[in-house]
């Protein structure tokens, strides 16, 4: 029990994920980092990303939307506005956005105001295909 | 006096109507549940963001935000959040009453007044009568923090770029089912934040920031304007469904009187009828037996 690190998902829908876990890695905004219990506490921003946490042995992964996470010894909270669970993903639909986003970018001078945003999408479309292969 | 088979029609249509009230109060209830049980999830989430705000803004100098920066105002900007249907008794009516005394007020001190839509009803009332700047219509059928983010992103780097100095979002803050209280909050310049937060200070944990805490804050600072922003969305959808609740219930309620009175009337009809024949034929034996 003593190496067991609770970890909570909230978003603003629901509690996506609350229980223990052996680690948790998160796709913080100044890179990757992995957790395990007793790490120093510290707070971070999140980026769109894969998070994934081991519990039993056995790996989740979740596409996750920007926010940040929380960090002390015993519990991580990660704070972010969607998570989607790697087998909750329409893989069709997040192809079909991530063509849409391609195809607007291609004609898409980058000084657009536009252009961030759609590039913004973009990512989250490929993050969700990548986390839906898993 | 209306005859008979008037009448008679009437019951019926009255009892249609009651059928269809009836029915929207109970798919309204269902979906007053959903809407509520999704403002119980969100607390969570925006108690957790709240704290961990509250306690960067303790350590930073919250002035130096732009989203923060108090200038004169002179252009302001006002978002009214209404629903996007209507047969929910005074629930956009009272609110768009509101908007309309603010922005009156707002335009007698001579700023320049700009308009953002949620909700079909405000833009069907304001599409003549303002300056409307963006709207979002047929939004509350199904929406989820993403609705939040981009009125948000809409509204955002204007600010930042000065276009406007202030921001108000008027919305129907959800009381309970019976009870919608149209409010006014200033989203920009951000209230200060971190201020009523010292009790705690004494237990809270110290952190290592990563990226630097200036820096997290200017990114915890749009997802703040998320969480208002969503919050009203949910308030909103909740209040609407809870209003027409109330209403139809009072609809159905209404009908029944109808119905019952309706009733009477035919029966009333009915024995006359009745008796008025029961005349005619006594007349006609007594002329026959004298005859």
């Amino acid at each position: 029990m003593s190496d067991e690190l609770i970890l909570e998902i909230v978003t603003p829908e629901k509690m996506a994920f609350t229980g223990s876990v052996e680690e948790v890695t998160i796709p913080g905004t100044e890179g990757e980092f992995g957790v395990l219990r007793g790490h120093e506490a510290f707070l971070t921003s999140v980026d769109i990303g894969e998070l994934n946490f081991t519990k039993d042995g056995k790996k989740t992964y979740y596409a996750i939307n920007t926010g940040f996470a929380e960090v002390t010894a015993e519990k991580v909270t990660v704070l972010i506005e969607t998570a989607e669970r790697s087998d909750g993903i329409d893989k069709d639909r997040a192809q079909r956005a991530k063509e849409k986003a391609e195809s607007s970018l291609a004609q898409m001078a980058k000084e657009n105001s536009e252009y961030e945003r759609i590039n913004l999408a973009l990512i989250r479309a490929v993050t969700r295909i990548r986390v839906a292969e898993k | 006096m209306a005859s008979l088979k008037d009448i008679k029609r009437k019951v019926g249509a009255v009892q249609k109507t009651k059928q269809i009230t009836r029915a929207m109060n109970m798919v309204a209830a269902s979906k007053f549940k959903a809407a509520q049980s999704r403002m119980e999830n969100f607390r969570p989430y925006a108690g957790k963001f709240m704290d961990v705000l509250n306690s960067l803004a303790l350590r930073v100098d919250t002035m130096s935000h732009p989203l923060l920066a108090v200038r004169d105002p002179k252009k302001i900007r006002v978002i009214c959040m209404t629903s996007d249907r209507g047969l929910c008794g005074g629930f956009n009516t009272n609110l768009i009453k509101s908007t309309e005394r603010f922005m009156r007020d707002k335009i007698k001190e001579g700023k320049d007044v700009a308009l953002i839509n949620v909700g079909r009803k405000g833009r069907d009332f304001f599409r003549k009568k303002a300056n409307v700047i963006t709207q979002r219509i047929d939004v509350f059928g199904k929406f989820d923090m993403t609705l939040a983010v981009s009125i948000a992103d809409d509204v955002i780097n204007p600010f930042i770029d000065e276009e406007y100095d202030e921001l108000y979002l008027i919305y129907n803050q959800f009381v309970n089912v019976a009870v919608q209280r149209p409010t006014v909050v200033r989203l920009f310049p951000l209230p200060s934040i971190g201020q009523n937060v010292d009790v705690e200070s004494e237990n809270r944990q110290d952190y290592e920031y990563e990226p630097s805490d200036e820096v997290l804050l200017q990114k915890l600072l749009p997802m703040y304007v998320h969480v208002l922003v969503f919050r009203a969305l949910l308030e909103t959808s909740a209040g609407e469904n809870g209003a027409r609740m109330a209403s139809m219930d009072n609809a159905t309620r209404n009908c029944e009187e109808l119905i019952s009175s309706l009733t009477l009337k035919m029966n009333k009809a009915r024995q006359a009828a009745i008796t008025a024949e029961l005349m005619d034929i006594v007349g006609g034996t007594e002329a026959l037996s004298k005859g």
